[in-house]
């Protein structure tokens, strides 16, 4: 299998490191971080506020199917066009804390390129507890590929 | 026979896996942990055996009451947890691809 995300999270280190090779051009890429009706066709949010400049801030929100309305925010500390943004991420009501977010663009060829996101949390507790969340959520989805896995133990 | 289940086999249950997400934020004991689930008492305190054999769930004795609780550094070792997580964010940024493929195309 094809692993093309890769998240790199080490044992009793409050951080965390996420990297992705895009086919498309690093401009195209950065666009679609930076504009906030394309945030929303892919991230499946609602775009509340983006001011994509030092000391900036934005606001997202997701409706899940139930309605429930989730929200995110930060503060946009760098604002660098096809390099980086620096900004701080709180999942709003949940105990992860503020995390702080680097996100660095790429050219790796002309239609290719490279983001890679260095999330540094409060603690290494908070880390793990955000790097579990997605297993709780999803547990049905897992347990199908955790039946593969005890399968081939067989 | 191999008494000694491994991390997968003991997750790959339902309901051990609803006792781990029970567990993950407090300590209960195995009353409290049953309470939560309508299978029998003996049930669940084989489900708590098997999770604490291989080490998903530690054991901490508080006068005569035993609570449980996760151990962090095994269930870290479920590369799951960090697939799902992976997982979440692969399909996020394929929609991110396909989107911006669609944009450039569109000009």
């Amino acid at each position: 299998m094809e692993r093309k995300t890769k998240i790199n999270a080490e044992d009793g280190k409050q951080e965390l490191m996420i990297t992705r090779e895009f086919d498309l051009p690093l401009e195209l890429l950065f666009k679609a971080y930076a504009e906030a009706d394309i945030i929303e066709q892919w991230m499946g949010t609602k775009v509340l506020k983006l001011e994509n400049k030092k000391h900036g801030s934005y606001r997202f929100e997701t409706t899940d199917p139930k309605g429930n309305k989730y929200g995110f925010n930060g503060v946009i500390h760098e604002f660098s066009p096809n390099q980086k943004i620096t900004r701080t991420f709180e999942f709003e009501n949940t105990p992860f804390g503020v995390q702080l977010e680097v996100l660095e663009f790429e050219k790796l060829t002309d239609d290719t390129s490279k983001l890679t996101i260095h999330t540094i949390f409060e603690s290494v507790a908070k880390r793990d507890q955000m790097l579990q969340m997605p297993f709780a959520q999803g547990i049905n989805m897992a347990h199908n590929r955790l039946q593969e896995i005890v399968n081939k133990l067989k | 026979m191999n008494l000694r289940r491994d991390v997968f086999q003991a997750i790959a249950d339902p309901t051990r896996r609803a006792i781990l997400l029970l567990v993950a934020s407090q300590s209960l004991t195995a009353g409290a942990i049953a309470a939560n689930f309508d299978t029998a008492r003996p049930t669940v305190s084989k489900h708590l055996a098997i999770l604490t054999e291989c080490d998903l769930l530690e054991q901490e004795y508080n006068g005569r009451e035993v609570y449980y609780h996760v151990n962090p550094k095994k269930m870290k070792e479920l590369a799951d947890f960090i697939e799902a997580f992976r997982k979440l964010w692969d399909d996020r940024f394929n929609k991110l691809e396909s989107v911006m493929k669609k944009y450039k195309s569109k000009k």
